[in-house]
């Protein structure tokens, strides 16, 4: 594979990569000419559209393949072969936008003796980058590889070059296979799952376009084009999610979607447009990357950039504090979520912090440290999305939560340094997730109800593909071994280097209290999945009385007209398994949870050869040599820690698994009565929090005074991270270690918050007490000094009126005038023809009357 | 390029922009012909800015937008009362002279 | 370099295919029965119009025209659209039924305008050329400064400043004006 993918041409500069790593752009094209033609012509195509985007989202996926295959070659090549390059791309003096014909003058001042016009970048627009491989300071025998960056200017001004390209690597290529493949299984399952819908072919049109914003916002070469991805794939959510518009709910959680990430979106323009300046004006981000790790940018720049583009990823990727749109956006139809809000969008900010590792590597100091903003915002989001989960009884939002918790796993990863681990549990979380979702959605089909307690329960019996997929699903989210969620779990929490690993080797810092909330979170993550895997497949079937209502659906359910595959549903009372094309892409995801663990064996297992260990990471994780990765240390799990792990988790599903299969099932019911929760005031008032959500939506919907109410949840926010990035600057800059930043950066948050809500409430204050005073002040000046002038003056006039009138004006003028007025009238009698009051016949006669005197003017004057 | 081609099409969308306003019962629906009309006049002076090598007309097409935007929302809000008033912004409808 | 005569090619295909795009959505603006799509055909001519700006080498013009006529004025339109509940799908009282007047007008004064232009201009050519180094243009063509933004700008705030600051109260004064006439008593 090596000869074919890489071919050396004399000297030692140009070696080629592969043809689709250049033409990457191929791949966001396809779906989204796809959308285009769905737009178009879907209505009149025979299946309504969907088959276009079938058959042009699986030509992207076998793209996606046969890319990730050459850079697998790229990769194998650089292992064997060395090389002379010392850096991936030469930058020179800095010479962003300027042609090279006006590099003369600069010869003087580069000290590295490089030849700038050989391999500097940007020499001419549209021409990928000169150098694939970068000596690594091994052994000569072999190298790293560069990502291979192709771009072309779009537009110039002032200076600056806007470009548009690709940037291609292992992070990249993971995510091209993983979005192509999930959108490929969603849109085969949509086939069946809306069919009939009411507005079918747009539907299609959006998935298509959905994922080409998808693939777009992946293959980003620089960050101007990484924020259109961002905003395009935030539409086609919004879009998505309010599918089924026409009831209040839906429209209302889409909004909610869009405005929640809006917030958090002020968090990413500002950073970015810090990045941009910070680097010296450019917004590519193999230089950003590069510059943050090679110390030239300050640290404290990076960090509030960090800081700010932290804000983005809370909103994008669900993490705590604005993860309150995520359970909301269930509100659209299940594939959807499946694909949007479980393996694609969701994990957008993950990977823009995987893309720009270096500056947030860097700027938050993630190695060496004990905690870290990431760090804790990944650790809070895990345990208090898992905590939520308990609470829910509609499926999909326990999914979706469950969704906000192992994001929150994402981050924690990312922030103590497990890169790797971070973006493996991304492709591990999506295929499994995936399944998890398309599995509820295939039990919600059939019962037309998401509500586990009301309308579901012993489905086991009736639909047994989609058991066993959800079960194997629900194993791999718990992790349990051999499924892919344990591969990936532990080595996160492996890199959180915590407690010495329980004997293994260590991480990048000493992240205690992530391994405390991270196993933490596994044992809930346990607990919950088993709780739902009760309700919904065990026990007694609950739902027979939505069976017998014919007509009346759920609002989650499609209109059925023609086209529909079940027949009707009146006469039996069970429900039954769902068809094939719901069937086999939960296999297929079912297959692929079970098996994707084994891409990553860690390193020092003892059960595998050591051909077969890290392979996913040898491939995806990009080299510190190629300068735009920092360099980090990889921790290696150790067996106490797989086995004290998953012993936890086993102990969180038995008890979850004593109450609900044993003590629940033996009362029957869903729950037990005179539960815990009734009896112990305590765990009341917890349970009340976890089923208001902690009471956030209620702080950002409604606020108790009025015109605070909009400002209290932004002015909170923003208090809040101007206090902890205040916090986290002085702790850095004065070189003082934790805890103290976060407890200054705590106080400061309080501190101002209070002060704009004081400040807020005074100015109420005052308005109102001044207002009655004014006003009867005001009315009083009124009535007796303005008023009593103007009738004054009146009555005066009146008078002289008098004599004027019968005088004068009867006598004289009147006469003059009645003979006047005949005359008028019968002219204006004619003249009123034009007068219709029909506006557009003025302009009529105004543009017929300047034609002709624009005719007079040319042919007369 | 020839001048005649941008005035030849600033021509075309000013014409069809008239037929528009002429022949739209829909208040909304003049309004958009209105501006028709004004992007047609827009195209004519970057044309003919372009054409002599000044910036002027540039400038003035800017102006004409910012005017049309004007136009717009006033034209809009009068639309709108229009609507309030008598529930309908039909044009044949709203004409209370006899003549 | 990339030759004159390619690009005078390029320019004149380009601009002939988006007026040819522009026309028809103009065409369809004032036929289409159903409110909604003319607002959206509306876009595709600003776009188009937008486009042909960039083509003459006015790119603020260009933008502003995005960002106001398509940002704002359509949005406007919409939202006309909406609060004066306009049918979703054809509405029958698009058009009056009598249309021969306009169709008179319009054509009465295309012939006239068309026949000023062609009697006037049919040799007047011209090409747009950002002047970057190092690109030799042929001589006889007009070339623009590299940066429009700049020229415009010193136009406005020099030669023009009157008009600008007139044009500001203007805004002033229709806002004003909108919400006075709109509001709900």
């Amino acid at each position: 594979m090596a000869s074919i993918f890489a071919v050396e041409s004399g000297g030692n500069v140009y070696q080629s990569s592969g043809w689709l790593l250049e033409n990457v752009w191929l791949i966001p094209l396809i779906p989204a000419i796809s959308f285009a033609l769905i737009l178009f012509f879907g209505k009149k195509m025979p299946k309504g559209g969907s088959e276009l985007g079938i058959v042009m989202i699986g030509a992207s996926f076998l793209l996606a393949v046969l890319t990730a295959g050459q850079w697998i070659g790229q990769v194998n090549y650089a292992d064997n072969h060395g090389t002379e390059q010392a850096h991936c791309f030469d930058f020179g003096d800095k010479h962003h936008g300027d042609d090279h014909g006006e590099d003369d003058g600069h010869a003087e001042d580069d000290d590295d003796g490089d030849d700038h016009s050989a391999a500097g970048l940007l020499l001419y627009p549209g021409e990928t980058a000169s150098a694939f491989f970068v000596e690594d300071g091994g052994d000569g025998n072999s190298s790293s590889p560069c990502p291979v960056i192709s771009n072309t200017t779009w537009w110039s001004n002032g200076g600056q070059n806007f470009k548009v390209g690709t940037f291609v690597d292992g992070l990249t290529v993971t995510l091209l296979v993983v979005v192509t493949l999930v959108s490929l299984l969603v849109n085969i399952y949509s086939t069946d799952y809306v069919a009939g819908d009411r507005r079918y072919t747009h539907y299609f049109a959006f998935l298509s376009l959905f994922t080409a914003s998808m693939l777009f916002f992946v293959v980003s070469e620089n960050i101007l084009q990484m924020i259109v991805g961002w905003e395009l794939v935030g539409v086609c959510s919004f879009a998505l999610i309010g599918h089924w518009w026409e009831e209040q709910p839906n429209s209302d959680a889409a909004l909610k979607a869009f405005l929640t990430n809006r917030v958090g979106d002020m968090g990413l323009l500002i950073g970015m447009i810090i990045l941009f300046f910070a680097a010296g004006e450019t917004f590519s981000v193999f230089e950003i990357n590069a510059l943050a790790n090679s110390g030239q940018i300050s640290q404290n720049l990076l960090l509030i950039a960090s800081l700010c583009l932290l804000a983005a990823v809370m909103s994008k990727s669900g993490q705590f504090i604005l993860h309150t749109w995520l359970p909301d956006a269930m509100a659209g139809p299940t594939p959807v979520s499946a694909l949007i809000h479980a393996a694609t969008m969701v994990v957008a900010g993950i990977y823009m912090i995987a893309r720009l590792y270096g500056v947030f590597f860097n700027g938050l100091s993630i190695g060496g440290s004990s905690i870290n903003a990431l760090a804790l915002l990944g650790a809070v989001t895990c345990l208090a999305g898992a905590m939520l989960a308990f609470v829910q009884n509609d499926i999909k939002k326990v999914l979706a939560y469950s969704t906000i918790s192992q994001l929150g796993y994402m981050a924690l990863a990312l922030g103590v340094g497990a890169w790797t681990a971070a973006v493996f549990h991304l492709m591990t979380h999506a295929f499994f997730k995936a399944c998890l979702f398309l599995g509820a959605g295939s039990v919600a089909h059939s019962v037309h109800s998401f509500d586990m307690k009301e309308s579901m329960g012993g489905m086991r019996k009736y639909m047994p593909h989609t058991y066993r997929t959800f079960l194997i699903g629900s194993l791999a989210l718990m992790g349990l071994p051999p499924l892919a969620g344990f591969w990936s779990k532990d080595e996160i929490l492996a890199g959180t280097g915590g407690w010495g690993l329980f004997g293994g080797t260590g991480g990048n810092g000493a992240y205690t209290f992530a391994l405390i909330m991270g196993t933490l979170a596994a044992m809930m993550t346990a607990a919950y999945m088993t709780r739902v895997l009760y309700l919904t497949f065990f026990g007694e079937f609950r739902g027979a009385h939505h069976l017998h209502h014919d007509d009346h659906h759920e609002e989650e359910h499609a209109d059925h007209g023609d086209g529909h595959g079940h027949d009707d549903h009146g006469h039996d009372a069970v429900p039954h398994e769902s068809g094939p094309r719901i069937v086999v892409p939960l296999y297929i995801l079912a297959f692929l949870a079970l098996t994707t663990g084994f891409l990553n064996f860690p390193g020092g297992f003892q059960l595998v050869p050591k051909g077969w260990q890290l392979r996913f990471e040898h491939y995806v994780e990009p080299r510190s040599a190629t300068e735009y990765f920092p360099k980090i240390a990889h921790a290696t799990p150790s067996w106490t820690l797989a086995i004290v792990v998953t012993a936890l988790v086993l102990c969180g599903a038995a008890a979850s698994y004593l109450y609900y299969f044993k003590r629940v099932d033996a009362q029957g019911g869903t729950e037990l009565v005179n539960g815990l929760t009734e009896r112990n005031a305590l765990a009341g008032w917890g349970h009340h929090a976890l089923v208001n959500k902690y009471f956030l939506d209620h702080i950002y919907d409604s606020g108790p005074a009025q015109p605070a109410s909009v400002a209290t949840p932004a002015a909170g926010l923003w208090a809040t991270a101007a206090g902890l990035g205040l916090g986290f600057t002085l702790g850095n800059g004065l070189d003082i270690s934790m805890p103290w930043p976060i407890i200054w950066g705590g106080v400061a948050a309080v501190t101002i918050f209070l002060l704009v809500q004081s400040a807020l409430l005074t100015g109420i204050g005052i308005a109102s007490f001044v207002k009655k005073p004014m006003a009867y002040f005001i009315n009083w000046f009124n009535k007796s000094v303005l008023d009593g002038v103007i009738d004054n003056t009146g009555k005066g006039a009146v008078a002289v009126a008098d004599v004027v009138y019968h005088k004068i004006d009867q006598g004289v003028v009147d006469g003059a005038v009645n003979l006047a007025g005949a005359a008028s009238s019968g002219a204006g009698g004619e003249l009123r023809r034009m007068q219709t009051g029909k506006v557009q016949q003025y302009a009529a006669l105004l543009f017929g009357g300047a034609a002709i005197l624009a005719g007079i003017l040319m042919f007369v004057i | 390029m020839f001048l005649w081609q941008f005035l030849l099409l600033s021509a075309i969308l000013f014409c069809i922009g008239v037929y528009g306003v002429l022949a739209r019962r829909n208040g909304v629906l003049v309004l958009m012909s209105i501006e028709l009309i004004l992007n047609a006049v827009n195209i004519n002076f970057v044309a003919m800015g372009a054409f002599n090598g000044t910036a002027a007309g540039e400038v003035f097409a800017l102006f004409v937008i910012a005017v049309a935007a004007a136009e717009v929302g006033i034209g809009l809000a009068i639309v709108l009362l229009i609507y309030r008033n008598r529930r309908s912004i039909d044009l044949h409808e709203v004409d209370l002279m006899k003549g | 370099m990339i030759p004159v005569l390619a690009v005078q090619t390029a320019q004149t295909i380009f601009f002939w295919v988006i007026a040819a795009v522009m026309i028809f959505s103009a065409l369809r603006v004032v036929t289409t029965k159903n409110i909604v799509h003319a607002a959206l055909y509306l876009v595709v001519v600003l776009a188009g119009v937008a486009m042909q700006f960039i083509l003459l080498g006015a790119e603020f013009a260009g933008a502003t025209q995005v960002l106001v006529y398509i940002g704002a004025v359509v949005v406007l339109f919409l939202f006309g659209i909406m609060l004066t509940r306009a049918k979703i799908g054809n509405e029958e009282k698009a058009d009056h039924d009598n249309k021969i007047p306009a169709i008179l007008t319009a054509v009465l004064l295309a012939s006239v305008m068309i026949f000023a232009i062609f009697d006037w201009s049919s040799d007047l050519q011209f090409t747009v050329e950002k002047a970057t180094t190092g690109n030799e243009l042929g001589r006889g063509q007009i070339v623009l400064e590299e940066q429009s933004v700049r020229l415009v700008s010193d136009s406005i705030f020099s030669e023009y400043i009157v008009a600008f600051e007139a044009i500001s109260v203007l805004l002033l004064a229709a806002l004003i004006g909108a919400i006075v006439i709109a509001r709900k008593e």
